[in-house]
């Protein structure tokens, strides 16, 4: 099965960001994804690789996050890992905006939105890394999903 | 009135909490943010507004958001946004939805 993989690794700050942007959307549009699509992979990425920044490394500089794009015929995989804090599925909650607004919190969306746009969100722990997959499927050639 | 440029992420948001929390230090507290040329938005950029839309309207303000691109419209509409915040068509539309609002 033909597989592409086109792989980077950025500093834990926030600074990066906008590389991560750039990479994601430079593949995802080789890779034919419709822009609408292009635009929902960038944001997903940005906000796993947000949440590994401020959660998994605590915003302390000096660390890793891997990035790996694989590219397969019927999906488009953006692999994130780190080394810091695993998530804790169990202590997620799952937002609300009303009472979100009412206590002034202005984060806790991050994963919320990852799985609103991704077909599939994958975590797993290999080794010492934390991995986190997010997963588009790619439109086949007769056009349908 | 504060004009929006470029993109919001984790990196920039803090910019415009500053510019937010300016504003509220001089008392204005009805804001109207221009996102005509805002590009992109991330969940820590819509977290600024959710951390000081209470106070605003506390104070008798509110944050009106107008002229956002499609593509951000859509990231506010993904958490409910157009629920709880006024996000209108341009700057006039805000304008006049402040002073329709009973002070």
């Amino acid at each position: 099965m033909a597989r592409t993989i086109h792989s980077t690794t950025i500093p834990s700050s926030t600074t990066y960001l906008g590389d991560v942007r750039s990479f994601i959307e430079k593949y995802a549009r080789r890779a034919s994804l419709p822009e609408p699509q292009v635009e929902q992979m960038k944001i997903a990425v940005d906000e796993a690789c947000t949440n590994v920044i401020e959660h998994a490394y605590k915003n302390e500089e000096g660390h890793q996050i891997d990035l790996a794009i694989i590219i397969e015929p019927e999906r488009f995989i953006v692999r994130i890992r780190d080394s810091g804090v695993a998530f804790q599925r169990s202590e997620y909650e799952e937002p609300d905006l009303v009472s979100f607004v009412k206590r002034r919190k202005s984060g806790g969306f991050g994963v919320h939105i990852m799985h609103r746009l991704m077909d599939e969100v994958e975590y797993n722990t290999v080794g010492r890394f934390n991995e986190c997959c997010l997963i588009k499927k790619r439109a086949t050639t007769n056009g349908t999903h | 009135m504060l004009d929006l440029k470029g993109e919001l992420d984790a990196h920039t948001a803090p910019e415009l909490e500053a510019a937010i929390e300016k504003c509220r230090d001089e008392q204005k507290y009805s804001l109207i943010i221009n996102g005509a040329a805002l590009q992109y938005i991330s969940s820590a950029g819509l977290g600024v507004f959710m951390a000081y839309i209470e106070e605003m309207r506390e104070a008798g303000g509110d944050i009106k958001i107008a002229a956002l691109q499609p593509k951000v419209f859509n990231v506010f509409d993904l958490l409910g946004f157009p629920l709880l915040f006024d996000i209108v068509e341009d700057e006039a539309e805000a304008l006049e939805r402040f002073d329709k609002a009973p002070s």
